[in-house]
């Protein structure tokens, strides 16, 4: 197959960024789309241009390093996968293929579709967590989960901090990222002692990074490679509520 | 060098709780004012700096990813294993040590390895309470399933993504300590070399992978949680970024590097289709359990798999390994999968592949349970093959995934350098020459929160040392011969890619010293790879300048590290002149064609010290000794 690229490239932040066109020659419909840029970045390379940069790295959807906003869609076209995993048979040979950064203001580009998604890791430092040292931990089956809970919480705790949903959302929203998080804990009996303050501190440094609000878009569950549901958002809407009802925790 | 292994004295299963009492302690307000250098955020990595930050010191964490979420545990599919016993199926301490010494083909370290089963049970305490959502049965309580090489149920799994949750436990207990001051984090920073003062690693050299800029880290003690070296065959299904240039620099700074051969090479993995991969793709070890493997019966049958009936199908693990079947080790299923595609009976495109078949199973329990189990996995593996494995047996083939070698520690996890402390994937001690399924994660998580917090208090503890600033000349020196190198890999504006040089190495290590080796070709590659070195550094082109991100410039280091290491690989898998576990040298294998060890020669680790690039490294070798264990031929059939 060939293909026509719209690649953006930006030296640096202080560069002012353009769309450069490549082509994409003989690509065999299993290549899949990081390894279609690894084909045209080794040509750059030989001619001693500089290639494009990207991130990627275990390149099986879940480590959620690559971030490419494909034909204006994060991730490209195919539902519910990262962008290593989406593979170039889902195009049509021939297309013209726009390939961009994550654009939010809380993501600042570091050089062409690479961007510092930092902002992420703060969040759950505000609270992402069950305040446990290690040792002193309970027997393992010491307190009972059922097993519907276990599987829900399993559901949110499936997000790979991409930062899709972000760049899907109009409002550049961490809403879901935050709200997978902050369910995945409440749900579970351990994380339940500090639910309240959790949501009430992940939630004020989201703002604080500069994310949007939900607007109820849902672009964000669309472009989710985990398919993780909005309804998480409603569940972190009422434990933020709740969290700002009762000031016990302060 | 001094390879003194330091394992306590006293009967097996007390040697860990004696050295706990009789190890040094630092007093709680002495510990703020050590400072520890942790490279690599992964489970041990990152088990290790929250455990260590809890307990008070000053950590500084490094990795390359630009989030320390994002380190390759995350990758894991299948599992952990643990000797809980909750299944009341015969599990015990005794038997998980017993299954991994065995596993390991009697090549790893006895003591260690029971130190590993004793705290495999505290794993899955810590990692429940801190919130890592485990699957669980209707009544609420922690659900299990089997893994190769054993004949219990002890497997704690979250579906199919059990090192992804695992690793999140670690990073959010890291996030922890992050946001109490007592970790401070450097994404996007790659460790280029150790600094050893006087005997003693003292800091590290780091390039901050954003700005180009070469920084100097001065600590206490520096552990490196740097990963295995499996992408020295190019095709692996590690992450692209995984490499082995912290511990190979380590290696030339003096630490002795063991049983670099030891590889193991996984045998659910999605066949090669092309060589524009840039990796491979794992299937997890975890659908043995419902999956059966077969390949046609006769060679040349290439009738869809659907059409080919029971009585010309050859199962050929539950004919040659009845008690196991399709849960027979890596090693072995491997290489049995090797055995029937030279037979040219293998299936798909090239002939590399067998099937794994899950049509009795959905036929058993339904496609609901085995969507339940393994949906991820079939997902995964729909969208890259585009073939919908619900319908079809999965193809699969060998790859290499895991590397049981790594840098020498002692039972304190101290490499031949004092100080210098390597935990998970990254050390050799606990996996012999073949690892079983499951336990890379317990080890990883074992060493970082349940092992080093001790033993490197107790180096802190009964050392004496005075602060060494990154501006003494041992640091100076170190940045100068960094800066160097790059600046070197900068200037040579050749015509081939870093990644043209690497594709090269590893098809030749595939072929040379891949599943099955001999005196020929080890000799072969060991002829071949400084040829491709000369050529690399006379004709790589690495774009870009030092300053600023430069993905190029990375990655030509660490193939750089790859062309010199595959040599070091393959000096020990000529000089261990026998079989055993993933290391197969073709001369010895019995007529039915098992790995054939020589404990009379081999029982030892090979601990090699670096002599200059090209020069041929020297052998130091660690008895081991079976105090417990009795030297057994390792049958699964």
């Amino acid at each position: 197959m060939n293909f026509t690229l719209h690649v953006w490239r930006q030296k640096s932040p202080q560069d002012e960024g353009r769309m450069v066109t490549y082509d994409a020659r003989d690509i065999s419909p299993d290549t899949s789309f990081l390894e279609m840029l690894d084909i045209v970045n080794q040509e750059l390379v030989e001619k001693g241009e500089e290639p494009i940069a990207f991130d990627s790295d275990c390149r099986e959807g879940i480590c959620g390093s690559c971030c490419l906003m494909i034909n204006g869609t994060a991730h490209g076209p195919d539902r519910g996968v990262a962008s290593c995993q989406t593979f170039m048979r889902v195009f049509a040979d021939g297309q013209e293929i726009y390939v961009e950064p994550w654009r939010a203001r809380a993501f600042p580009l570091i050089k062409d579709l690479v961007v510092d998604r930092s902002a992420l890791d703060r969040i759950i430092e505000a609270g992402g967590f069950v305040s446990v040292n290690t040792g002193g931990a309970p027997d393992g089956n010491a307190l009972p989960v059922p097993k519907t809970d276990a599987e829900r919480a399993m559901d949110a705790a499936e997000c790979i901090g991409c930062g899709a949903c972000v760049a899907a959302c109009p409002n550049a929203s961490a809403m879901l990222f935050t709200a997978a998080k902050v369910s995945h804990l409440a749900l579970l009996p351990q994380g339940k002692p500090e639910r309240r303050r959790r949501a009430r501190d992940m939630v004020e440094q989201m703002d604080r990074e500069g994310f949007g609000n939900c607007t109820n878009y849902y672009e964000c569950e669309a472009a989710c490679p985990k398919e993780i549901s909005v309804q998480f958002i409603a569940q972190m809407n009422r434990e933020y509520l709740a969290a700002c009802l009762d000031g016990s925790e302060e | 060098m001094n390879l003194d292994p330091h394992v306590p004295s006293g009967p097996l299963a007390q040697k860990w709780d004696k050295h706990r009492f009789e190890m040094k302690l630092v007093n709680p307000a002495n510990k703020r004012k050590f400072r520890i250098l942790i490279v690599g955020t992964g489970l041990a990595g990152g088990s290790a700096a929250a455990s260590l930050a809890e307990l008070g010191y000053n950590v500084e964490s490094f990795c390359f990813q630009d989030s320390s979420r994002r380190a390759h545990s995350i990758a894991a599919q299948g599992g952990i294993n643990a000797a809980k016993n909750y299944q009341n199926d015969g599990d015990s301490i005794r038997r998980l040590f017993y299954d991994t010494i065995k596993g390991g083909d009697f090549r790893s370290r006895e003591a260690n390895v029971y130190r590993l089963a004793q705290v495999s049970v505290n794993i899955i305490d810590q990692c429940v309470a801190q919130g890592v959502p485990f699957a669980r049965e209707y009544g609420g309580l922690l659900f299990n399933r089997s893994f190769g090489g054993a004949q219990v149920s002890r497997t704690f799994y979250c579906r199919g993504q059990t090192g992804q949750q695992l690793l999140l436990g670690a990073y959010q207990a890291m996030s922890r300590q992050v946001r109490a001051g007592r970790i401070k984090m450097h994404p996007r920073s790659e460790m280029l070399d150790v600094v050893v003062v006087d005997g003693r690693a003292r800091g590290i050299i780091v390039r901050d992978l954003v700005t180009g800029q070469i920084q100097s880290y001065s600590g206490d003690a520096v552990v490196l949680a740097t990963g295995g070296y499996s992408p020295v065959f190019f095709l692996s299904t590690n992450a692209k970024g995984c490499n082995v240039t912290a511990g190979y620099r380590a290696y030339k700074r003096g630490a002795a590097f063991a049983n670099p051969c030891y590889t193991q090479i996984h045998p659910t993995c999605i066949p090669v289709t092309g060589d524009y991969q840039s990796k491979l793709t794992l299937m997890s070890e975890s659908l043995r359990n419902d999956g059966r493997i077969w390949v046609p019966r006769d060679g040349g049958d290439h009738r869809p798999p659907q059409e080919i009936p029971e009585a010309d199908r050859d199962y050929y693990l539950e004919r040659k390994y009845p008690s196991f079947g399709n849960l027979a080790p890596r090693d072995i299923a491997s290489r049995a999968a090797k055995e029937v595609c030279d037979e040219g009976r293998g299936v798909g495109e090239g002939g590399r592949g067998v099937y794994l078949d899950f049509k009795d199973a959905i036929a058993r329990l339904g496609e609901h349970t085995i969507r339940e189990r393994y949906s991820n996995l079939f997902d995964m593996y729909h969208h890259i093959t585009s073939e919908n494995p619900y319908k079809a047996p999965m193809r699969i083939y060998p790859a290499p995934h895991y590397t049981m070698g790594g840098l020498w520690v002692d039972y304190n996890l101290m490499s031949s350098i004092p100080g210098l402390f390597v935990v998970g994937e990254a050390n050799f001690s606990d996996h012999g020459a073949n690892r079983l399924g499951a336990s890379a994660l317990m080890q990883g998580l074992a060493d970082g929160y349940f092992v080093l917090p001790y033993t490197l208090s107790n180096y802190l503890a009964s050392t004496k040392q005075t602060p060494t600033p990154v501006e003494g000349e041992d640091f100076k020196r170190c940045e100068a011969e960094v800066r160097e190198q790059l600046q070197r890999l900068l200037s040579i504006k050749g015509k081939r890619s870093a990644q043209s040089f690497h594709r090269q190495l590893g098809k030749l290590m595939w072929d040379q010293c891949g599943m099955a080796r001999s005196e020929q070709s080890l000799k072969k590659a060991l002829n071949e790879i400084p040829a491709i070195r000369d050529e690399f550094w006379h004709n790589v082109s690495v774009t870009g300048g030092e300053q600023g991100l430069n993905q190029e410039l990375e990655y030509a280091g660490r193939v750089a590290d790859f062309l010199e290491f595959a040599e070091l690989l393959c000096h020990d898998a000529l000089d261990r002149d026998e079989s055993c576990g993933a290391h197969f040298r073709i001369e010895h294998q019995t007529p039915d064609g098992e790995a054939e060890r020589n404990d009379e020669q081999y029982s030892y680790v090979s601990a090699w010290e670096y002599n200059g690039v090209g020069q041929a490294p020297t052998l130091h070798k660690e008895p081991l000794t079976f105090e417990e264990v009795h030297l057994s031929v390792r049958s699964y059939k």
